[in-house]
């Protein structure tokens, strides 16, 4: 036999859809291959700025996804007890009448006994407009239990921050540090980047306690005892500081280093001084006088004294000098032995400072003075949710930034870049609105940036204004608010009671929520009058997950290729440090079912509801659906949803009027629009003239918003005034003690609040979990390709605990925090933390969900660490259960967790096991 | 290996059924009438029966006809051919037999060469698999072809098959011997099939898929070696000890035959099922799986 | 067609940097979606208890303890790699499987199939497996349907594996060409061949993770001055003094 005669070039497909992937927030442009009007194939956009063409292994699996035996299929009302999943179909007219029935009395009454709240859903700038139009202030996003602290920290602190608005300046950086990253929101461009390191033979180094992915790849790695990195970092800077390894020029010219700090005893003491126009100043080397802080050729003098009031720079330094921070001093704690310390100073010193780089290109700055080229220094980081996750991570967050900043690598060529709308100032954000009225709006939007205590969202009586008390003094920064609070407090009334919970997108009922097993128990918690204590669930999810049990109300979502969907520069887009840039989905397929895209049906419910917004004059719809609002929504005059294609012929860019072939446009441009930074502007962004100029055209502001970078925060030190006694808006006592020492206006670090607490009692390991790369939350389980990769999760002990209880392959062990205990499989792994056991996030699944047999692996042997987190710590002899948050942003402290450990031997599976949740789609059979 | 029972009575009755037309064929064992016919048509009912069986663990048997065209470079090929050979070219000293009708003896011999090859090729398909290092030996040809004409002499009621039936067990055992240690002396880890020994110790930390596959199925297979030590004794005592008694102690005859080839295939099925179970197959390095 | 090609014109394989890939599993999917189009490689138990199914790539995990420093984890993908001296094409009983002649490339024709497995147990490196809805041997085709096909655009002629690698840990080439790609990085990254001994001589080569663990010399980074003894203020001279 010969080889066959083979076609070599068989046809592909019929047409090509560009639209974007939805399996994370990464949103990279994907290709979809239709063959006889069905998607046959899906592979990356080339063309892309996300992905340049890949694809991760959920975004290739996406076939899977749309076609899942979980989707849901029609709107269902509860008929049997919530949680029993007995439901009925009901049609759409009938759902959104009953909606409008719950929701239209509490308009009219009580606007905050709504509390809506959406996971990760990329359209939180719609969502969020359509609860401020109903006048709630119980609106926010998934943040607040996600990276938050990674967000504040680096907005009060660099006016931009880590998740996917920067990223390294992949080209041109010689040396990159990663703290706590597993995958990230930029998943893919953060791959890409990885791969670029590599190919060029640059240095990677992981800060991790554990050595998998990313850190796998590192050409060395810090297995970092968790929640200690503010030690790390801070040593670091204490050893740049010590051999004068700062970039001066950098600190002087374009961070707040050579402000001078109010010493003079009251109210203001601490604060950046300001002189007779209220302006901050700075001395200048060539006078010795005060000069403006952004005064043309002004030297600013880093150690100036003035008055007896000295600069930040010498705050700074005399804190970090201190032989507290000496490498030998933190090396215990951090687990890392001194020298390494040293040699990662030394090595970030020799990178930025031996081997700097310079860009021949001229820029001017906001003070007019100009630059011939713009030296770089190519040591760049990038950090998450292993810093953010944890008690003290907004403070952690705050001294990683500074040290990028002493070391002058922001926004600096090889070094940490902003993607637009960032850099943005504190200032240039909204202050949270919270103030509701019956039939009103709220005023502005809900969540923002707190500058001071006046901005809390407090009633008159002091207490907290909004359910998950976010803007209180227990977390004054809580700029994502507080999802993981949400059913505990309205489940306690505490700070009062709501009406109807209306969720969308977020599996609180399981892997979105700490202590788990606690809060099923608060969802189907009844009074004494035999009524649910939360009275209405209103549910949204495109899939049979653990969650759609407890509601009374589903609304069932289309999937991603079956609506409009659009990824906003209002929220969070998909920029480059070159270009801003954002994009759409659209229907590429119908859907077969009787499911609706939640965005059109949000805009339906809010016209029913009469929301001004949502209405014309005559009280009819004003649009017909998300697509049509995605086109002539106006946010502030010339300034929609999208930047691209505006004004009435397309030819706009930023600003400019709606325009009705706007979606049709970013169709045929493969479903997203960029617009270009100049090349005199790719760097130096916030003090860039020409950067800023652009900003402005491209709509970011109104004016341009030059800034320093904060080294010293003011707001925070307002807040450490409050509680030293000063002004009118005072905070409780209990909290004093905590405000003093968490809004130091100087990044500083104290031991997680989990761990102290838990040490003393025996829970001496720390356990944490990671985000695998082909799973996304809990449902990549659905998707047939992605279980048979990753279908169940063990526990991974490291060496020394695998050998102290005699662990053999096969055993089970039960692991025993302060608040719950599970029974979960182990496997040992020896590049780990000698102290951290962790294992892969929300793999387990409850029994039944998902359409999945009840046997599934993810079922029997899956588990979630979740039933062991509490989230409220244990009481610590002050009678209070403080939340396991940030107390400055009320970030979820998920890596806190601390437990103990025993070997129990094989187990037949998994502990807590519970009931099946009842089926709600058909189990799948064949795919 | 997974021990697949379509494999293994392929193997051992072919094996068996081809030894004994090997011996009708060579004229060592005489008969007309109704004994040759049963005895031919027990040869061709072991041989078929087993080829037969071969066909279970096809996943197309439909086109198994194209199974004859690689014989230049493929065992299986070869062994089709040589089968079919061997059947055919038997077929006319079997009717001769059954007849009375004289045809000359060399025919038969032809015929039992070729059954006797077709074994040899049978005992290739596995030999030549170097990835499973066991099987990659000349003791397996030697074993196929010993337990063949083992199998045929005791079922042809040679008066001396018990001398082979006894010559098997220090076969056997040697072949386990030397078995054991094939997968070390091939000298491939995990380090060499990675190639990472050259940064250090290598251990699975994940396998590839939480699920299961093919491979993991079909390549490996772990045996306890309590369980294997077992039944390697129970293989040697009923494939080569008690027939060999039987054979040599008991008055030789129909019934006594008859028990002792009954006994010697229980053996040869365990035999041939540890060969298979203990094989281990280098892919099962990627899996951390090594057997017993 | 189960005789070897003596030599073929083109050698054509891959390159995986094994110091470069994180393990993400995108090219087991992206294999899997390129190639199962209209159900070319079946699931069993999709959904169910025991799910499993037919892949032509698969991404390993190891952990590596050099004899000194810490422990490593190596991420590792696996699939055909298309050995000059394949095993699995010359145990082929029927001439389904086959090395083309013009590229090196081997492959399974479906259409001869008998589905006996002997191929699978030839080849050293799990790489074939046959799909258990059609009984037909599957093993990874380097996208023989992809790189020499003139209905896709020119730059997307590569496997899609490759195409979808997010680190770029995996290259696509002609190894028969001392100047391509793949021919470059083996000689300068050290490329090898695994379970060399098995003399199947593979095209695909890995390339070995770089050094790890190896540090800076800390003594670069000198303390300005003792600031206990010299106090802040002595620091703070010095350190401004080299405005
Ligand atoms: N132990 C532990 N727990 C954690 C974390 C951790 O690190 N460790 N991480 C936390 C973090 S950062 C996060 S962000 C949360 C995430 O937690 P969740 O936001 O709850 O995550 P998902 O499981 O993705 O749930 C999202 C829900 O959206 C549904 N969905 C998917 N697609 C659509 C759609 O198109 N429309 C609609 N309407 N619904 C859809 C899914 O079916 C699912 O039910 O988990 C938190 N939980
Ligand atoms: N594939 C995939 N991608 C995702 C998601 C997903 O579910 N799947 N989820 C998305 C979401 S919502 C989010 S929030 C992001 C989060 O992305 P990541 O921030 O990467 O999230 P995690 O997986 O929680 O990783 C936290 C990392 O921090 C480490 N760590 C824990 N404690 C410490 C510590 O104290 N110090 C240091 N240095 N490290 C520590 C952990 O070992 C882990 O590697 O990912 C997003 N991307
Ligand atoms: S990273 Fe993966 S899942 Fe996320 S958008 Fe990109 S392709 Fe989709
Ligand atoms: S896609 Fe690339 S990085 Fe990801 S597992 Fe495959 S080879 Fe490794
Ligand atoms: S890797 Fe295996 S299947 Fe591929 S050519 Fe080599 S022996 Fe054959
Ligand atoms: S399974 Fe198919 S390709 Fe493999 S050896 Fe058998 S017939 Fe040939
Ligand atoms: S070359 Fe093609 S068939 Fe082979 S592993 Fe890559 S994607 Fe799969
Ligand atoms: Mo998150």
């Amino acid at each position: 036999m010969n080889a066959p005669l083979l076609n070599t070039s068989p046809p592909v497909s019929d047409e090509v859809r560009k639209t974007t992937c939805y399996m994370c927030a990464c949103r990279c442009g994907i290709n979809v291959h239709m063959r006889e009007g069905r998607v046959s194939y899906i592979e990356g956009n080339r063309d892309h700025p996300v992905n340049k063409g890949v694809l991760c292994a959920k975004g290739a699996s996406g076939i899977m996804q749309i076609n899942a035996p979980s989707r849901l299929t029609q709107p269902l009302r509860r008929v049997g007890p919530r949680g029993s999943g007995a439901f009925e179909p009901i049609s759409w007219d009938e759902a959104l009448a009953l909606a409008v029935s719950w929701m239209k009395p509490l308009r009219e009454t009580a606007p905050e006994k709504l509390a809506f709240f959406t996971g990760r859903d990329q359209s939180q700038s719609f969502t969020g407009w359509w609860a401020q139009a109903f006048g709630t202030p119980n609106y926010a996003a998934h943040g607040g239990f996600c990276s938050v602290n990674m967000a504040a920290g680096g907005i009060y602190t660099i006016g931009g921050a880590f998740w996917e608005f920067g990223q390294p300046d992949w080209e041109r950086t010689k040396l990159f540090v990663m703290f706590g990253v597993a995958e990230d929101h930029d998943s893919n461009p953060i791959k890409i980047g990885l791969g670029k390191l590599k190919a060029r033979g640059a240095r990677v180094i992981g800060v991790n306690p554990i050595r998998t992915g990313y850190n796998a790849i590192a050409d060395d790695w810090l297995g970092i005892t968790p929640g200690t990195d503010g030690l790390l970092i801070l040593s670091l800077i204490h050893c740049l500081l010590g051999a004068g390894k700062v970039d001066l020029d950098y600190l002087a010219q374009f961070t707040n280093a050579p402000l001078l700090v109010n010493e003079t005893e009251g109210p203001e003491k601490g604060l950046i001084l300001k002189n007779a126009e209220s302006q901050p100043f700075v001395i200048d080397r060539r006078t010795g006088q005060p000069a403006p802080w952004d005064g043309k050729g002004v030297q600013p003098d880093l150690g100036a004294t003035y008055q007896g009031h000295r600069t930040v720079f010498q705050h700074m330094a005399e804190r970090y000098l201190s032989p507290d921070y000496a490498p030998e001093a933190v090396a215990g704690r951090c687990g890392i032995p001194a020298a390494r310390i040293h040699a990662l100073a030394a090595e970030l010193a020799d990178v930025a400072f031996g081997q700097a780089i310079e860009l021949d290109q001229p820029w001017t700055d906001f003070r007019g003075n100009s630059h011939a080229t713009m030296p770089g220094r190519p040591v760049s980081f990038h950090a998450m949710r292993g810093i953010s996750a944890h008690s003290n991570g907004f403070q952690t967050a705050r001294a990683l930034h500074v040290l990028q900043i002493i070391l002058g690598t922001v926004e600096t060529p090889g070094g940490y870049r902003l993607k637009p709308p960032y850099p943005k100032p504190v200032e240039a954000h909204p202050t949270p609105h919270f103030v509701s009225a019956p039939g009103k709006p709220l005023s502005g939007p809900h969540l923002g940036y707190v500058r001071g205590p006046e901005q809390l969202a407090l009633k008159e009586d002091g207490s907290p204004a909004r359910i998950d008390k976010a803007f209180t003094w227990e977390n004054p920064f809580s700029a994502h608010g507080l999802m993981h609070m949400l059913i505990p407090n309205a489940h306690a009334g505490d700070p009062y009671r709501i009406d109807t919970l209306f969720l969308y997108m977020a599996n609180m009922a399981w892997n979105s929520s700490m202590n788990t097993t606690k809060v099923m128990a608060m969802l189907t918690d009844k009074g004494p009058d035999g009524e649910y204590i939360i009275p209405r669930i209103i549910y949204s999810d495109a899939y049979a997950s653990e969650m759609v049990a407890y509601a009374d109300l589903i609304l069932p979502d289309t999937t991603y290729m079956e609506r409009h969907d659009c990824i906003s520069l209002l929220d969070r887009p998909i920029s480059e440090p070159d270009a801003a840039g954002d994009s759409i989905r659209w229907p590429v397929t119908e859907p077969d079912r009787d499911v609706r895209g939640f965005q059109s049906v949000l805009l339906d419910l809010g016209a029913r509801l009469g929301l001004a917004p949502m209405v014309k004059e005559d009280g009819s719809p004003k649009f017909k659906d998300y697509a049509d609002y995605i086109q002539n929504h106006i946010r502030r005059p010339g300034v929609g949803p999208l930047i691209g294609f505006r004004g009435a012929d397309g030819s706009l860019t930023g600003r400019g009027a709606a325009n009705p072939e706007q979606i049709a446009a970013y169709i045929a441009n493969g479903g997203f629009f960029q617009a270009h930074v100049p090349a005199e502007a790719a760097f130096y962004k916030p003090w860039n003239a020409a950067y800023q100029d652009w900003a402005v055209k491209t709509s970011f502001y109104e004016t341009p918003q030059p800034y320093l970078f904060n080294i010293w925060s003011e707001p925070m030190r307002k807040f450490q005034l409050a509680a030293e006694g000063h002004g009118t808006i005072q905070p409780p006592d209990h909290v004093r003690a905590r405000l003093k020492q968490a809004m130091d206006p100087l990044p500083i670090w104290y031991p997680p609040f989990g761990d102290t607490e838990a040490s003393g009692w025996g829970y001496p390991i720390h356990a944490l979990t990671q985000r695998p790369m082909d799973m996304y939350h809990s449902w990549g389980s659905q998707n047939a390709w992605l279980r048979q990769i990753r279908g169940k999760n063990y526990l991974y002990l490291p060496t020394k605990i695998w050998a102290e209880h005699g662990f053999k392959d096969g055993d089970f062990a039960r692991v025993i925090s302060p608040s719950g205990a599970i029974t979960a499989p182990v496997a040992h792994m020896a590049a780990l933390n000698e102290n951290t056991i962790w294992t892969w996030n929300a793999i387990g699944k409850r029994k039944g969900a998902w359409a999945l047999d009840e046997g599934a692996p993810e079922a029997v042997e899956g588990f979630l660490l979740n039933h062991l987190i509490s989230e409220l710590l244990p009481e610590k002899g002050d009678g209070m259960r403080w939340s396991n948050s940030d107390p400055v942003t009320g970030q979820a402290a998920w890596f806190d967790l601390r437990v103990r450990i025993e070997n129990v031997g094989p187990k037949p599976q998994s502990e807590p096991s519970f009931a099946p949740v009842p089926p709600i789609v058909p189990k799948g059979g064949k795919r | 290996m997974h021990p697949a029972p379509s494999v293994i009575l392929f193997s051992t009755l072919s094996g068996m059924g081809l030894g004994l037309l090997a011996f009708l064929g060579a004229g060592l064992a005489v008969a007309t009438g109704w004994t040759a016919f049963l005895w031919w048509g027990l040869g061709y009912a072991l041989a078929v029966g087993g080829l037969a069986a071969s066909t279970f663990h096809l996943g197309n048997p439909q086109r198994a006809l194209l199974a004859f065209t690689q014989w230049r470079t493929s065992w299986l090929s070869r062994e089709a051919w040589a089968a079919v050979a061997a059947l055919l070219v038997l077929a006319p000293t079997a009717l001769s037999d059954l007849f009375d009708l004289g045809l000359p003896r060399a025919v038969g011999q032809v015929g039992a060469v070729l059954a006797l090859l077709t074994v040899f090729t049978t005992s290739m398909i596995y030999t030549q698999i170097r990835a499973v290092p066991r099987w990659h030996h000349w003791t397996t040809p030697v074993l196929f072809l010993s337990f063949a004409i083992t199998g045929g002499a005791m079922l042809s009621g040679q008066g001396w098959a018990w001398v082979c039936l006894i010559a098997l067990a220090p076969l056997l055992i040697l072949a386990w011997r030397i078995g054991d240690g094939q997968f070390a002396k091939a000298g491939q880890t995990l380090g060499t099939a990675t190639g990472l020994d050259r940064v250090g110790e290598v251990q699975v930390f994940e396998q590839a898929h939480t699920a299961g596959n093919y491979l993991l199925r079909e390549m490996i297979f772990v045996v306890g070696r309590k369980h294997a030590r077992k039944l390697r004794q129970i293989a040697v005592g009923l494939v080569a000890v008690l027939p060999a008694l039987i054979m040599a102690l008991a008055p030789l005859g129909p019934v006594s035959v008859a028990i002792a080839a009954a006994l010697h295939l229980g053996g040869a099925l365990a035999q041939r099922w540890l060969f298979f179970a203990e094989a281990e197959h280098v892919v099962g390095l990627y899996y951390g799986k090594r057997g017993s | 067609m189960t005789q070897l090609p003596t030599s073929t014109a083109k050698q054509l394989g891959l390159v995986v940097d094994l110091d470069t890939c994180v393990g993400c599993q995108a090219c087991v999917t992206a294999c899997k979606g390129w190639n199962d189009q209209g159900g070319g490689l079946s699931d069993q138990q999709p959904y169910g208890a025991d799910p499993s199914g037919t892949f032509l790539n698969r991404v390993h995990s190891y952990q590596v303890q050099p004899p000194d420093g810490a422990a490593q984890i190596i991420n590792f993908p696996r699939s055909c790699l298309h050995c000059a001296d394949a095993p699995c094409v010359t145990v082929c009983p029927t001439g389904a499987s086959y090395k083309r002649a013009e590229d090196g490339i081997v492959l399974v024709n479906e259409s001869a199939c008998i589905g006996c497995g002997l191929c699978a147990w030839a080849c050293p490196y799990g790489a074939r497996e046959m799909d258990a809805e059609q009984g037909v041997m599957k093993k990874c085709t380097l996208c023989v349907d992809r790189i020499y096909n003139e209905n896709l655009p020119e730059e997307d002629r590569e496997p899609a594996c490759v195409r979808t690698c997010p680190t770029g840990a995996r290259h696509f080439g002609d190894f028969a060409d001392p100047e391509s790609k793949v021919s470059r990085l083996t000689r300068e990254r050290g490329g090898f061949d695994l379970m060399p001994d098995l003399k199947t001589r593979p095209t695909n080569k890995y390339l070995p993770p770089r050094k790890k663990d190896v540090r800076q010399d800390a003594s670069l980074l000198a303390p300005l001055l003792d600031i206990q003894a010299t106090g802040f203020a002595g620091w703070l001279d010095k350190v401004l003094g080299k405005i």
